[in-house]
């Protein structure tokens, strides 16, 4: 066959330009990675909280893609390939990390709504959106429905009422609770503001430290669901989804503030692992703040991008107005990124370095 | 690894790079074979950077092996020769490996079989002892150009206003597939050395660094025997170099060996540093030492969808359809058909295309060696690519301004610094093709230069002409103005107390008069004169 075949002409596809190999990665391998490494995350948080964050997530999943959906029809664009990038997934299952689990169902649709609708979609689709679209949706949930937003369940090791699966769907769908409980019984602030109200009532740090919801490194339960985050963000850093820049900037301005306050008043500040190991701290370092679309590029850029969120997130804790403060950090620092980017070019090769 | 007795040489790193599969198991254990003669000869006059080659020769004359049949024109331009014998039947425009697809001039040889060389130069063996200029002058003859693909003509390369210290010999060949600068250091290795020796020489280098990349141990194996058997050489060290696409780029190399960064814009020299591919340095080496010119190279043909890989030594000017009629043809239809490796190589639209002076791998890859990326996705910011650029550059930022035509804010974003390795559309997983859009980028910022250019060109003929109708039209009226006052001095000198200007029957009345005085002087001369005519 060889001679004949020698003299035909390669086939007109043959006019693209180089590369031409196999491609190293795919958009929705990434996803499909950041996914995975939040699943330890999801089951250690069902394990402590029930089975409301798995309800959560299926019930965003499929609002968020139906959103998403609803709008490539309008824009004309192709439905199937956008939504095999897994991109909408992504934002529903961190949107779902981010609520309590028991949130009624239609506050996560709104929320869905809002997030790829007006924060996703109106500024063009994956990529070309300015702020996270799961951390938006949160922060706008939390201000309209404050209430729903922070009624947070007790871990299990806290308390002896545990809702069924079944329950947990008459909950989120109607609102109904089993009708031997309360809201009283099942229900517990989280370590972030409990520590917050007891700080106002000028108890000190020792008698707070005795309490029963204190862990080892945060709060009891909770310190398993960061420790959970945390290891599913090492995978990611492992498999090089995302780059140690942001999360070890973010976690280690951080720590140092807290560090740094502990030092000069132990009574009043907690230890600088409560901060880390308690409310979205390792959520946000590896999931949030590394989000590659809102966040700062340039390496320089992407440690001071994370640095900044790890200090308004300890201003935040410490002096503002709400327990936790990853969402509206992130928030923040998208606003400051192209700046960001702006500013911290890197110097290029025979430009003769800046440093 | 290259002396025992030295240290391992300091070895720098530049920013990103990607490890490949190399690929270069395929093609690395075939010796090189010599391509028989193909019937037809297709050869361009340009080959190389700079003007092209004039042609020397016309349709029907007779050519002998290695004879010049396209003249250097100029300094920056290389000759060309006929890599058989045989007879000149067309001197026309031929499809050439060119990313263009475009034609350019040939010279078209049908061989005669004899493979005949013509009358050739003396062998410079004493090349130590000879003025540089005439070895210049001889590689210069020979044609050589850089073979690893820039084609750069090699005379001019042999000669710096500044002082060379190190003279870097690249053998690094890092891109995937490409094996036949391997074969030919493992083959070669005395011409490698024997032209690093002449080339050190011109230059006047201290010392000589052969950089190889890791993955072709027995390239390095070769080198090094060759360098103990030809005596010691403290100049020459052969360096491994680790495996790490693009560490073969001419200032990447640079920077592993010497820890140096070539300037932006800026060459080699400045920081006193040359680099020479391998096989340009054989070529040196048969052109001085034999007094051959460069009329054949070691092309490696392959690819899984060729039946016999393998690395052959083919006559400048043989036809594709040759070289792989010779590797036994396709094994299937090749989804992509490449002059060079897979992440730089250009694609080929003919089979009837020569290989040219700065060919180094026919690629025929397989539909599963490059799968159709697919399309496009919306870029997700994610970096990656930034990671990977070996000149540190934000392909991001560079794409989104190429792609919304912000040109100048692509050259802020340094453009012109890409050297499109490829590492970032490698990467990329969006699967954008980003090298694309730097070279759309590139040269709508060329032709804008160019239309500048002329613009401005237009500009300063259309205003030179204006400054002379100017010139010319005041001369004009300064004309006009003198005579006009040389006719009123005169005038008011006829005229006692002036006339005014434009007062024509004044003037008609003054002319009369005049008229009338000459013609009473005339009367009057004629009368004197009759009476004595008459006497």
């Amino acid at each position: 066959m060889a001679p004949e075949n020698a003299h035909s002409r390669p086939p007109p596809a043959a006019v693209l330009s180089s590369p031409h190999g196999p491609r190293a990665n795919r958009v929705d391998q990434v996803m499909l990675q950041v996914l995975l490494a939040l699943i330890p995350g999801v089951l250690v948080v069902t394990w402590f909280f029930g089975w409301g964050l798995l309800i959560n997530c299926v019930l965003a999943i499929l609002f968020a893609t139906a959103a998403e959906a609803l709008v490539l029809r309008l824009r004309r664009r192709p439905v199937l390939p956008t939504l095999g990038d897994y991109s909408a997934v992504v934002t529903a299952v961190l949107f779902a990390c981010a609520i309590p689990p028991t949130l009624p169902w239609w506050l996560t649709l709104l929320g869905m709504v809002f997030a790829i609708l007006l924060v996703k979609q109106l500024y063009g689709g994956l990529g070309y959106n300015p702020f996270n679209p799961a951390m938006a949706a949160y922060v706008f949930l939390l201000i309209a429905y404050p209430l729903e937003m922070t009624n947070w369940l007790a871990p299990h090791l806290l308390t002896q009422h545990h809702l069924t699966l079944a329950e947990s769907w008459r909950l989120i769908l109607f609102g109904a609770l089993p009708p031997d409980l309360s809201w009283d019984a099942l229900s517990a602030a989280t370590p972030l503001e409990a520590l917050r109200t007891q700080l106002r009532e000028h108890q000190v740090m020792d008698a707070i430290r005795g309490a029963p919801w204190w862990g080892s490194l945060g709060g009891r339960g909770w310190e398993w669901v960061s420790s959970a985050f945390l290891a599913g963000g090492l995978y990611l850093l492992w498999r090089r989804v995302i780059t140690w820049r942001i999360p070890v900037a973010m976690l280690g301005s951080l720590l140092l503030l807290a560090g740094l306050f502990r030092l000069i008043d132990p009574q009043h500040y907690p230890d600088p692992a409560f901060h880390l190991w308690s409310g979205a701290a390792m959520l946000g370092a590896f999931f949030i703040a590394t989000d590659p679309v809102t966040a700062s590029t340039t390496p320089r850029g992407q440690l001071i991008f994370g640095a900044m969120i790890g200090v308004l997130v300890f201003v935040i804790r410490t002096w503002g107005g709400y327990p936790d403060a990853v969402a509206f950090s992130v928030l923040l620092l998208n606003i400051a990124a192209p700046t960001i980017d702006h500013y911290t070019q890197p110097s290029v090769f025979g430009h003769g370095r800046k440093s | 690894m290259s002396r025992p007795d030295l240290p391992t040489p300091q070895l720098w790193t530049f920013h990103g790079g990607l490890h490949l599969p190399d690929e270069k198991a395929l093609s690395s254990d075939q010796p090189i074979e010599l391509l028989p003669l193909p019937p037809l000869l297709i050869i361009p006059l340009r080959q190389h950077i700079g003007a092209p080659a004039r042609p020397g020769v016309r349709v029907g004359d007779q050519v002998g092996k290695g004879q010049v049949i396209g003249t250097a024109d100029g300094y920056v331009s290389a000759a060309v020769h006929a890599s058989s014998s045989g007879t000149v039947i067309a001197i026309e425009e031929r499809l050439i490996p060119h990313p263009s697809g475009l034609p350019a001039p040939c010279v078209v040889i049908a061989t005669d079989g004899q493979d005949a060389w013509a009358p050739l130069p003396a062998p410079l063996t004493d090349y130590r002892h000879l003025d540089p200029a005439l070895l210049r002058e001889r590689v210069h003859w020979a044609g050589v150009v850089g073979l690893g693909g820039g084609a750069f003509p090699t005379s001019v390369k042999l000669r710096s206003e500044r002082h060379i210290e190190t003279l870097i010999i690249n053998g690094a060949e890092c891109e995937p597939y490409i094996t036949c600068d391997d074969r030919l250091m493992r083959e070669r290795s005395v011409q490698v050395l024997e032209g690093a020796r002449i080339i050190r020489t011109l230059l006047g280098a201290e010392r000589v660094l052969i950089g190889i990349e890791d993955n072709k141990p027995a390239a390095i194996a070769a080198l090094s025997a060759a360098l103990a058997d030809t005596g010691p050489d403290t100049h020459i060290r052969i360096i491994p170099v680790p495996t790490l696409y693009p560490s073969g780029g001419e200032r990447q190399l640079i920077r592993i060996l010497t820890g140096r960064e070539v300037p932006t814009r800026g060459l080699p020299a400045q920081i006193g540093v040359a680099c020479q591919n391998v096989a340009t340095t054989a070529a040196v080496a048969d052109a001085v030492l034999l007094g051959r010119p460069l009329i054949a190279r070691v092309v490696t043909v392959t690819g899984r969808a060729v039946a016999r890989p393998g690395n052959l030594t083919v006559p400048i000017g043989t036809p594709l359809s040759h070289l792989l009629a010779y590797c036994g043809g396709f094994r299937e239809v090749p989804r992509r058909l490449l002059c060079g490796g897979p992440m730089m190589g250009f694609t080929l639209s003919d089979l009837e295309i020569p290989v040219t002076k700065a060919f180094n791998c026919l690629l025929a890859l397989t539909a599963a060696e490059a799968p159709d990326p697919g399309p496009a996705l919306a870029c997700i910011r994610c970096g990656r690519c930034a990671e990977v650029c070996p000149v540190r550059l934000l392909p991001q930022q560079l794409y989104w301004h190429a792609r919304a035509k912000a040109f100048d804010r692509a050259q802020a974003y340094n453009l012109f610094d890409c050297i499109e390795c490829g590492c970032c559309a490698q990467v990329c997983p969006s699967h954008i093709p980003l090298v694309q859009y730097y070279r759309f980028a590139k040269n709508a910022v060329w032709a804008q230069e160019e239309e500048r250019r002329k613009a401005d060109q237009a500009r300063a003929r259309h205003q030179a002409r204006q400054a002379r109708q100017a010139r010319l039209e005041q001369e004009r009226q300064s004309k006009l103005r003198k005579k006009r006052e040389i006719l009123d001095e005169t005038t008011a000198a006829a005229v006692p107390g002036g006339v005014a200007d434009g007062d024509l029957d004044a003037r008609r009345a003054l002319i009369e008069a005049a008229k009338q005085r000459a013609a009473a002087k005339k009367a009057a001369a004629q009368s004197s004169t009759e009476p004595v005519d008459q006497g």
